[in-house]
């Protein structure tokens, strides 16, 4: 009996270390490219064309983090990311805090003011998550220049706000359907109105949510390239458009270490977020998945 | 899931409980909840339908620099399946989105089991295989142009670690360059597949495990014929959600390989772009959009359909 239990819990040991190995061996994957930006970017380009990928730099100096702030080329101008990121900055604030509050309050509607043909409205705003963009953008293009903010902030903020409402709507949506019926049901009795009900009772149950949305559209809107690329031009473009350029300008010599500190620049913003609360990121991502 | 099947119970129609004469106030109240759903419903019909309908129109024009409203019948389309660069992106489409697909669902189910051993640590692991999906697919395409560089990225390392004469140089191999997407959409992608399959697994009842231990079946046994099959809807959700990530890739492509060598690792979404905004071919770019659109929906509807329609359990 004794040894029974002796091989089965070597077994066990065994299995638990593939297991545990198995696990430390994938991380050291997921890590790899994060290692590797993170040195390259602290290199100069003797030590880079010398050493190889995994090797640690022998002299670390930021210069490269310099050159891609404010004075690497983006194409034509070589004033580094500097601009581009707060151009950045400067649409997706608006965006993602607009499309929060409209999406809260679209999913107040949906859940507690229920009318006819509620239902159906939300069916047809959730096709939304699923068509390929592409098939919006050559009229987009066109209605943001009849509108006269093709290529400026307003634009790409009108653009993000349309397109992220299905998916902000979606999140409060099904996150008011949780909260009881009787809360609101008790203060309609009472003669509450609809605001007062919004911002005295729902507000203020809304905290998790609102977090999810604002960290959900942030990263979106922050990484995305397709818009930004389509719909604004030059000294107006996002970081992502720019980080690009920066990679593919093809005059003179690569320069890996510049390339890769550009590249971190533009994760930042969403890489800190997701160290500060990357609980509320799973959420919203699993909350997008789960098509209500 | 859960969420959805909770039902309201009452649908309240309009600002209830004020049953005394109605005043101005109150058919504003009663009217509220539609006025302020309006202006988004508004959206979603114009910019999405309405925009769908206008690209499907746009499709069926000569329109080239600038949109030319005449009706030229199925032209556009004929000359889409008439351009060899529209074949093979869609061919790339097909291998890079098929074994994405299936990649990404291997290895997300096998992270997630693994990790549902009662890990030590589990919280750190997942946050570290769950990152890349913070970052924009412009970052991740560049950090993997420079460690997929045919010189001094993987193939040096491998060169340093004695093997002489290995060669890397999928980046510069027309047949090989659309893989190199899958590996790096793999990595971005795979940690999110694994936390809905983990979500997944800590929703199964633990009795029936325990039912099936006590009747004598083994691990293994369990996770096949027990465990994974519970998983269907994951599998649906997350299978869904790649297909979507695969036809719209497009900041990848264009930061990985920019399409190239050549037009060899092309994908529909790159074909739209260049076509619609850099050749100025507006025609051919609204029939290629249309094409992306139907393959969504050609995709997703039947899979939609054949799950919808099977008994929900729990």
């Amino acid at each position: 009996m004794a040894e029974m239990t002796s091989t089965r819990n070597t077994g066990q040991l065994v299995g638990r270390t593939i297991v545990y190995g198995l696990l430390v061996l994938v991380c050291f994957y997921y890590l790899m490219p994060l290692f590797v930006m993170v040195t390259t970017s602290l290199k100069s380009l003797d030590e880079i064309r010398a050493g190889n990928l995994l090797s640690l730099p022998q002299d670390p100096n930021l210069d490269a983090w310099g050159k891609a702030w404010s004075s690497a080329c983006t194409g034509v101008q070589c004033e580094g990311l500097a601009g581009f990121f707060w151009n950045s900055v400067s649409f997706v604030v608006p965006a993602v805090l607009m499309s929060t509050l409209i999406g809260a309050v679209n999913g107040y509607v949906l859940t507690m003011w229920r009318f006819r043909g509620s239902d159906l409205l939300f069916g047809l705003l959730m096709i939304g998550c699923f068509i390929p963009f592409q098939v919006v953008l050559l009229p987009m293009a066109r209605t943001l220049g009849a509108m006269g903010i093709a290529n400026s902030t307003t634009g790409l903020v009108f653009v993000h706000v349309v397109y992220g409402l299905a998916f902000t709507t979606l999140f409060f949506r099904n996150y008011y359907v949780t909260i009881p019926d009787e809360l609101v049901k008790a203060a309609k009795i009472d003669g509450a109105g609809f605001w007062l009900i919004f911002r005295r009772i729902i507000l203020p149950l809304s905290a998790p949510i609102i977090v999810v949305s604002i960290i959900w559209q942030f990263t979106q809107v922050w990484n995305d390239f397709l818009f930004g690329v389509v719909f604004s031009s030059g000294d107006r473009q996002p970081i992502t458009v720019a980080l690009n350029n920066l990679v593919n300008t093809s005059t003179g010599v690569k320069e890996y270490n510049v390339d890769m500190a550009a590249a971190i620049i533009a994760a930042l913003p969403t890489l800190f977020v997701y160290v500060v609360a990357g609980k509320y990121f799973v959420r919203g991502l699993t909350a997008g998945a789960v098509k209500g | 899931m859960d969420l959805t099947a909770q039902r309201m119970t009452a649908a309240p129609e309009s600002g209830a409980g004020t049953e005394a004469k109605p005043r101005l106030g109150d058919r504003i109240d009663a009217w509220l909840p539609k006025i302020v759903l309006a202006p988004t419903f508004v959206c979603a019909l114009v910019f999405i339908y309405g925009y769908i309908l206008w690209t499907a129109v746009l499709s069926l024009t000569p329109s080239r620099m600038l949109p030319k409203y005449e009706f030229a019948g199925l032209a556009q389309f004929e000359a889409l399946f008439a351009n060899e660069r529209w074949w093979l992106a869609l061919k790339n489409l097909a291998l890079f989105g098929g074994t994405f697909v299936l990649v990404c669902l291997a290895v997300g189910l096998l992270l997630a089991i693994l990790l549902d051993q009662k890990i030590r640590g589990e919280g750190l692991i997942r946050s570290i295989y769950l990152y890349p999906m913070a970052l924009s697919f412009i970052v991740t395409g560049t950090a993997w142009k420079w460690i997929l560089n045919p010189e001094l990225g993987i193939e040096r390392l491998l060169h340093d670690g004695g093997f002489e004469n290995a060669r890397f140089d999928w980046l510069i191999d027309p047949e090989m360059a659309i893989y190199t997407v899958v590996v790096a959409a793999v990595w971005q992608s795979s940690g999110f597949v694994m936390a809905l399959f983990l979500a997944g697994l800590r929703g199964i009842d633990d009795s029936i495990i325990k039912a099936a231990q006590v009747d004598g079946a083994s691990m293994p046994t369990i996770y096949r014929r027990i465990i994974i099959p519970s998983l269907r809807p994951v599998f649906f959700s997350s299978f869904m959600i790649l297909t979507h990530i695969a036809v719209k890739s497009f900041d990848l492509v264009m930061a990985l390989t920019n399409g190239g060598p050549g037009f060899s690792s092309d994908v529909p979404a790159t074909f739209m772009y260049s076509f619609a905004f850099t050749r100025n071919q507006i025609g051919l770019g609204a029939a290629s959009a249309m094409m992306m659109l139907m393959i969504v929906v050609a995709v997703i509807v039947p899979f939609m359909y054949s799950e919808l329609r099977r008994p929900r359990h729990g």
